[in-house]
């Protein structure tokens, strides 16, 4: 009995029960991993569809209300199909590491928080072959284009949203429950490597916004289904209302995005670079300062709806005020660098990478905050090329820079890392030929979500769809690098890099199925 | 794990729950919060709940303000529906009447709504309104055409900057929304 017993602990289980079933933190963060990667190449499907349709004036490939459709899925299968779902992998495989503990708090809870998802992604796509088509309203949603207006599969879409949202919840309980109550002996909170402490303040913004976007759909079904008026103004309620509660879930949700990357950023450099990273409390606080900004600035998302001179200026100074914790971080990631001895691996690269082009985003963020010039850029490409600046060289490029950096950890072999720098070169010129010519678009005055433009805008559209193809294509370089890295390769060794801190090095490659179920030594664990 | 942190475990996981639940109702919350805050500061130009409580001015004021007046029908609204006067010029606290008219062409009978905007947004809540159409639901039989009528002044107290306000009213077809709540009280 007990051999049995021992048995069943030591070793993940066989065939595919293995992964409906488990309750492993290692297990689940793969789940989540492989899941993000499906969604990614399903929402860069949608993104081709749209650069190949601007790939010249006119209408050639789909119907307008098609490319309606693919922008709306476009956004929502990257925002919570892509980005969050990845980071709450990172955040399963390396966070019990990360601090010492045996797997995360609530185990069970933890399998289904990830086996929801697939089913919210399954309804959400089967919209797109549902008569009347999929959601065709933006991935904003805004009111009445989604309710008064919507095809009839937005019902579809607003029960995906809340099972995405329980999804999150879930996975953000567990997050924060597994750092406040399972680290190791001696992991104070001011040693928890910073992966750690960016999860733990955007679990907490994910816990308090995912609940109002649940209930912004809500009242949206209540309005389409039970004649409520919440956003009819033939009814008494108001359409701009929609707009305050969905960026109060919006704005901070921008920064459920970045906050991990920043973690996952502040884990490499220091690597990389030899040296202990820069300023490790004044991280903290900066992060800290950036999730509580988060919730005062929504409103810079609608400068042009009407609002009083007094609440223009405040919602400006208050969005411009998070430049300055932002600021701090990237100084700091600078100095880390600054006189260090490194090298450029991959993981390293697309950590450079990111810090250069978010910053870039960054700018373009400050720019449109700037309530005058808002109004000129409002709704243009210029937008697009700003959030996609933060959200592609930013949040998705840390994820890939986490996944080279860890990926020796995961699978027990090097990656190649003559592919690896290849998928980096390509996805970093592709990248910038894809958003860069999109500012100039926006400046020049070309709206987003049309699938059709003036003539003055061929050229640069030109190039950016030239840009989005190659940075498409390119990413199928990834799954290469991981399958040809699963499957074998050059043996890591534990540290697998020579800089590397942290109780994750400490353990063997690949990570055995159980780590910690002993606390560790409290002397491995450093003083960031 | 051990006991200790398991009930450690679970008195957070209640907390962080409960949060959950909290921002839930939060998010239903920001909708009379919305309204108040319109009210207040005239937000989005809303003139408020004026049906009531709004006083007959005492006495008459030396400028000349313009009120401009607008009309349009929402989406799938086609009633005739248009102001009788584009613009009037009026004294602060000078009570003032203005007519819009609305015709029902089609050969069924229609119920509308009209919903009122003031732009400048800050002017909106020194518009006062003693008597508005947009005060009641407009119930229109088959072809007929109807006045309809607002009584308002403009506060004296509206800042000096203020030389013209527009008064912009949206028409909705209410009449489905009648029937399905007329349906639903069959029930």
């Amino acid at each position: 009995m007990s051999a049995a017993h021992d048995d069943h602990h030591h070793g993940p289980a066989k065939g595919i029960t293995r992964w409906l079933f488990t309750t492993n933190h290692k297990d689940i963060g793969s789940l989540y991993l492989w899941f993000s990667f499906a969604m990614f190449l399903l929402g860069g499907t949608f993104a081709m569809v749209i650069r190949a349709e601007l790939f010249q004036p006119g209408l050639q490939l789909v119907e307008p209300n098609f490319f309606n459709q693919m922008t709306t899925m476009h956004g929502l299968i990257m925002v919570f199909g892509a980005v969050m779902p990845a980071f709450v992998g990172l955040a399963n495989w390396m966070i019990p590491m990360m601090i010492g503990a045996p797997d995360m708090a609530l185990p069970r809870m933890n399998n289904w928080s990830f086996w929801i998802l697939p089913f919210a992604f399954a309804m959400l796509s089967s919209t797109l072959l549902m008569d009347g088509g999929a959601p065709n309203f933006g991935w904003t949603f805004y009111a009445p284009l989604s309710t008064t207006y919507a095809p009839a599969s937005v019902t579809f879409f607003i029960f995906a949203v809340h099972i995405m949202g329980a999804s999150s919840i879930m996975g953000s309980i567990n997050i924060i429950a597994t750092i406040l109550n399972m680290r190791a002996p001696g992991m104070t909170l001011m040693k928890m490597p910073l992966f750690v402490w960016t999860w733990l303040i955007t679990a907490y913004l994910l816990i308090a916004v995912m609940p109002v976007l649940a209930g912004v759909v809500t009242m949206m079904l209540f309005d389409i289904h039970f004649g409520t008026s919440f956003f009819n103004a033939a009814g008494g309620g108001d359409p701009v209302l929609f707009q305050h509660v969905f960026w109060f879930f919006g704005h901070p949700e921008v920064y459920i995005m970045i906050l991990p990357a920043f973690g996952v950023v502040s884990a490499i450099i220091p690597t990389f670079a030899r040296k202990r990273l820069f300023g490790y409390d004044s991280m903290v606080y900066a992060t800290a300062s950036i999730a509580f900004l988060s919730f005062i600035v929504w409103a810079h998302h609608m400068f042009t709806v009407g609002m009083p001179i007094a609440g223009e200026l405040f919602f400006m100074y208050a969005t411009m005020l998070i430049a300055v914790p932002t600021g701090v971080k990237v100084f700091n990631w600078v100095a880390t660098m600054f006189r260090g001895s490194m090298t450029f691996e991959t993981p390293m690269l697309f950590a450079i990478a990111f810090v250069v082009l978010f910053t870039m985003g960054g700018f373009t963020g400050l720019m449109l905050a700037i309530t005058p010039a808002d109004f000129q850029y409002h709704d243009t490409y210029f937008v697009v090329a700003h959030f996609h600046y933060v959200l592609v060289p930013g949040a998705v490029f840390s994820i890939m820079a986490a996944t080279y950096y860890w990926l020796p950890k995961w699978t027990g072999y090097m990656y190649d890392e003559r592919l690896g720098k290849l998928h980096f070169w390509l996805s970093f010129v592709g990248v910038n030929v894809l958003f860069f010519p999109q500012h100039f678009l926006g400046l020049a005055g070309m709206p987003r979500r049309i699938p059709d433009y003036a003539l003055q805008f061929a050229d640069f559209n030109w190039i950016s769809s030239i840009g989005g193809f190659l940075f498409g294509a390119s990413q199928l370089i990834l799954l290469v690098v991981v399958i040809k890295c699963v499957k074998g390769g050059k043996k890591a060794t534990a540290q697998v890099w020579e800089g590397a801190q942290g109780l994750e090095w400490t353990v063997e490659s690949p990570a055995p199925y159980h780590t910690f179920t002993t606390p560790p030594d409290p002397k491995l664990i450093h003083a960031q | 794990m051990s006991k200790t942190s398991r009930s450690a475990t679970k008195s957070l996981v209640r907390k962080l729950l409960f949060t959950v639940v909290g921002m839930f109702a939060f998010g239903f919350a920001m909708v009379p919060l919305y309204d108040v805050i319109c009210d207040i500061t005239g937000l989005n130009g809303k003139t408020g709940d004026q049906i009531v409580a709004v006083q007959e001015p005492t006495s008459v004021g030396e400028r000349l303000i313009t009120v401009q007046f607008l009309a349009q029908n929402s989406a799938g609204m086609d009633w005739g529906f248009g102001a009788n006067d584009a613009q009037v010029k009026v004294h602060p606290g000078e009570v003032k009447v203005v007519s819009y008219y609305a015709k029902n062409s089609h050969n069924y009978v229609m119920t509308g709504q009209a919903i009122p905007s003031v732009a400048p947004n800050e002017a909106a809540q020194y518009l006062k309104k003693l008597e508005c159409f947009c005060f009641q639901e407009q119930v229109l039989q088959p072809g007929e055409q109807v006045e309809m009528g607002i009584r308002f002044f403009i506060d004296e107290s509206i800042p000096e900057h203020i030389t013209k306000l527009t008064l912009s009213y949206s028409l909705f077809d209410i009449t489905d929304y009648e029937s399905s709540e007329a349906a639903v009280t069959l029930r």
